[in-house]
């Protein structure tokens, strides 16, 4: 058959790696991607477990303080916009034109640029631990926090060039997180199939097209901060320098307008697979999809105006501070009501636990309790007590891995069968998902424990009679779980790429379209382009004596 | 008889190690764990009913074995329903709010009479400077508060400044964390009812030794904290068995960075050293006021703290034992 693909191999013929390399298909850009954000992900981790064997007895010598400094910078650093921000990438220029029924990205070169900028920003970032000059001349790794607060950051307190690495890196990749954004944006509301009404884009795609405005609106702040930062070091602009009159303060707010609404950047695509696959998996459609879209847009809105209570122990005034307390205290009621709307899903569903399901299970559990220490932090008083110590840490953790990594996960067990053609081993993903639930609550759920016997974060080392022993080692056991169940999940990955059970193009029994083509799709993904009548356009179908359209 | 009254001025509370925010001795502390209660059993409810519902609806509606395959019936939504769980929790977050806005308001906005007892606290990398400057005088690390007994209440405001980056003042058992920014001053309070030694610790990361800027308030009763005063404001004592170690100090460069009374570097760059003796810790908590301590310090700091910005002076055994003599008698 002469189809666009075959006629494009017969004019040039390009050796396979080179055709990854050259790639502008939506598809190959999405799975390299994710693929380099597993493997900073698997960097980043061996860096935490680093964290945790040095704190997992009092008075440890494991790590000197500097490299424990710098471990818990790149840490943070790498999961954020290097693991989580590409993963969500990925996801979003794999499923987005296949779900709204389209053939590609609105500006796939756009996207191919913007993989290859964030590769090189990634690149860069971990290049500053061999390249020069650090403190002495040696390379070194940046050690100020990935919030790299002012005035240290500044060229009196951090000599040498490593926290120019950290903010030309995070400027690259933060260019790879816009063009992704644009490029959802305009595909979103320019390459819909026809019938495809904005009302009837899969709950999925909204998430995404809200996460993208976000990121079209809070990243600028971070890189106009982070040149603001360059000026300074380089030039001796002064802007966050005290000693010229600049201001530390005005660092904190750059960095939390875009540091709070990245949270919801980070956190909206995990709802988004939630949304998708609660509702397969319960054989029901997503209840109240309306209110979830309102819902999503409301969380967009708010998220922008909260960032201060980061800021409650910066010394604000009262006013100040009950304000973005109110903000912050306001999100609960949008983010409620997607927890109930899942429920509502799930009511009166047939419930299959294949592993996807099961890792959303785990995410609505464990988002519920973030959301509620949220809640806690939010209140004030409570805050300046909980603020920067192993609270905030235990709090985090659950939204990040309880709640975006969870469903990372879920999305990768529900469509590895789209993207491979081969289903995952549902045995070793239980596994996985079972141990990782040990080993994740084990060693995050102690720590608000630490965090109200008053343990502050990002210290390397603690005395023995402070109460804390006990906990930081049952935290640090948590790890060997977590470690040994991500083992088995690429080992999972890895081995049914070969010997998976193949797939078929429905394997689940799904709704949304990009179930419409085969497994793995072909890079035109649609042979015609596809005509929807409702948000269910499957079910419509699979069920012509029930259709979806006249629900609507 | 000097000696026995001087040894004494060293506090003898009980050092409270652990310091759970759930027991909290002074007021602004019980003010934050009243609304602490407040909000934890709302959110403890909401989690145990929310959770409830999940595990039941997981429980309940699962696909049985026998399954026919069929699908359930298709629901849509409920505008009823979902009105429900959005007003409901509306009306929560209000309550919220309006708690959260007094509790906000009363703790830092508390008015004081003329004459409080003020603190000023100056952070550093990586240790505190703490200035009493209605008695004129300056110490480190170690902050002596009196006591309220009774209805005699006796706040201390606690008055803060960084000479460095930022970093932040937390003693749990005492009251929240308040930021110690260069430039921007701050003000936190304290008004405890139990004498002791509370442990705090920086709760901002401000560099290599984050972990070492620790903190200890000493709550006395009023008696006790006017006899430390009195000590504190006293020169320090020559004694002449060490005058070679004094005079070691004031030759090597020692006197640059730490002042002893009235010689020395005023220049806040080392801790002041004048009643060093009168206090538990060196380095801000990471060593004891004793001779080996002392003399390892001396001989290399960055054994004890490594990389914190007292130099090893590369001193021969000589001038650390005369040195570490002279500092023993600074009472």
């Amino acid at each position: 058959m002469e189809t666009p693909d075959s006629i494009q191999l017969e004019a040039v013929k390009r050796s396979k790696g080179l055709e990854w390399l050259m790639t502008v298909d939506h598809k190959r850009l999405g799975v390299m991607y994710i693929c380099s954000g597993l493997f900073f992900f698997v960097v980043a981790g061996i860096m935490a477990s680093l964290i945790r064997i040095q704190l997992a007895v009092p008075q440890n010598d494991f790590l000197p303080p500097d490299t424990f400094n710098r471990m818990f910078t790149m840490h943070g650093t790498s999961m954020v916009f290097l693991v989580g921000m590409p993963i969500i990438a990925g996801m979003a220029n794999f499923l987005v034109p296949l779900m709204v029924g389209t053939r590609d990205m609105a500006l796939p070169r756009l996207n191919a640029f913007g993989f290859w900028i964030f590769l090189f920003g990634g690149c860069l970032l971990y290049y500053s631990y061999i390249g020069g000059p650090g403190l002495y001349g040696a390379g070194s790794a940046p050690d100020v926090g990935w919030f790299a607060y002012a005035p240290l950051t500044s060229k009196a307190f951090s000599r040498g060039h490593t926290v120019d690495y950290w903010a030309l890196s995070l400027i690259l990749t933060g260019i790879g997180s816009l063009a992704t954004a644009a490029n959802i944006i305009v595909t979103v509301f320019c390459l819909r199939c026809k019938g495809m009404t904005m009302f009837r884009l899969p709950l999925f795609v909204w998430m995404m097209l809200v996460t993208a405005f976000l990121m079209v609106l809070a990243l600028p702040p971070l890189s106009a901060a982070q040149i603001m930062l360059l000026l300074d070091r380089f030039l001796g602009a002064g802007f966050f320098d005290t000693q010229e009159g600049g201001s530390a303060v005005i660092w904190q707010h750059f960095f939390w307008i875009f540091g709070h609404p990245e949270v919801y950047i980070l956190i909206m695509p995990g709802f988004a697979v939630a949304s998708e696959v609660i509702p397969v998996f319960s054989r029901k459609p997503i209840f109240g999809y309306p209110v979830m879209v309102a819902a999503s847009i409301m969380i967009t809105f708010i998220s922008l105006g909260v960032w201060a209570h980061h800021m409650f122990t910066v010394g604000m005034t009262s006013v100040a501070n009950v304000f973005f307390a109110t903000s912050t205290l306001l999100i609960a009621i949008p983010t409620g009501i997607k927890i109930f709307n899942w429920l509502g899903t799930m009511w009166g569903g047939k419930i299959r636990f294949a592993t996807p399901m099961l890792f959303c299970m785990g995410f609505l559990f464990q988002f519920l309790a973030s959301g509620l220490t949220g809640v806690m932090l939010a209140i004030v008083p409570f805050d300046w007590q909980l603020s920067d110590s192993y609270f905030v840490v235990a709090h985090f953790h659950y939204v990040l891995v309880g709640g975006l990594l969870f469903t990372i996960f879920a999305a990768i067990y529900y469509w590895y069968p789209k993207v491979t053609g081969r289903m995952l081993s549902e045995k070793i993903g239980k596994m996985h998902f079972w141990i990782f639930v040990l080993g994740f609550n084990m060693t995050f759920g102690v720590q608000h424990i630490l965090g109200i016997l008053g343990m502050p974060r990002r210290i390397y080392t603690y005395d023995t009679d402070r109460g804390w022993d006990l906990w930081n080692m049952i935290s640090s056991i948590g790890v060997i779980f977590q470690g040994i169940a991500i083992l088995l999940f690429i080992y999972n990955i890895l081995s049914s790429l070969r010997k998976g059970k193949e797939a078929g193009p429905d394997p689940w029994d799904a709704w949304t379209l990009e179930w419409a083509t085969s497994s793995p799709p072909p890079s035109y993904n649609f042979a015609k382009l596809p005509e929807v009548k409702s948000r269910r356009p499957l079910w419509d179908e699979k069920h012509p004596d029930d259709p979806d359209w006249r629900h609507e | 008889m000097v000696l026995f009254s001087a040894v004494a001025m060293r506090a003898e509370e009980e050092i409270h190690n652990i310091q759970n925010i759930f027991e909290p001795t002074s007021t602004p502390a019980e003010g934050i764990l009243e609304i602490a209660w407040v909000v934890l059993t709302i959110c403890a409810g909401i989690f145990v009913v929310v959770a409830g519902l999940m595990v039941y609806a997981i429980i309940r509606f699962r696909a049985k074995k026998d399954d026919d395959g069929s699908e359930p019936a298709q629901v849509y939504g409920s505008n009823q329903i979902e009105m429900a769980w959005t007003v409901i929790p509306l009306l929560i977050v209000l309550v919220l709010v309006f708690v959260t806005a007094r509790k906000t308001i009363t703790i830092q906005n508390m008015p004081f009479p003329e004459g409080t007892l003020e603190v000023n606290i100056i952070g550093h990398q990586w240790w505190w400077e703490v200035e009493y400057p209605q008695y004129g005088f300056i110490t480190a690390n170690e902050i002596h508060i009196p006591v309220s007994e009774g209805d005699i209440k006796r706040p201390t405001i606690i008055n803060l400044e960084s000479a460095d980056v930022i970093h932040s003042f937390w003693v749990p058992k005492l009251g929240g964390k308040r930021d110690v920014v260069p430039n921007y001053p701050n003000q936190i309070w304290y008004e405890p009812d139990e004498t002791g030694i509370y442990l705090g610790n920086c709760a901002e990361f401000c560099g290599t030794q984050h972990a070492n800027m620790q903190i200890r308030v000493v709550v006395q009763t009023p008696e006790d904290f006017e006899a430390w005063l009195k000590n504190q404001q006293t020169p320090p004592r020559e004694d002449a068995s060490v005058a070679t170690g004094r005079r070691m100090f004031e030759s090597l460069a020692c006197i640059s960075c730490h002042a002893i009374g009235e010689k020395g570097a005023n220049n806040g760059f080392g801790p002041d050293l004048t009643h060093l003796m009168s206090r538990q810790t060196i380095g801000a908590g990471v060593a004891d006021t004793n001779y080996d301590d002392i003399h390892q310090w001396l001989k290399d700091p960055d054994s004890l703290k490594p990389g914190c910005y007292m130099p090893d002076m590369k001193l021969t055994d000589d001038q650390l034992k005369h040195l570490t003599e002279y500092l023993l008698t600074l009472h």
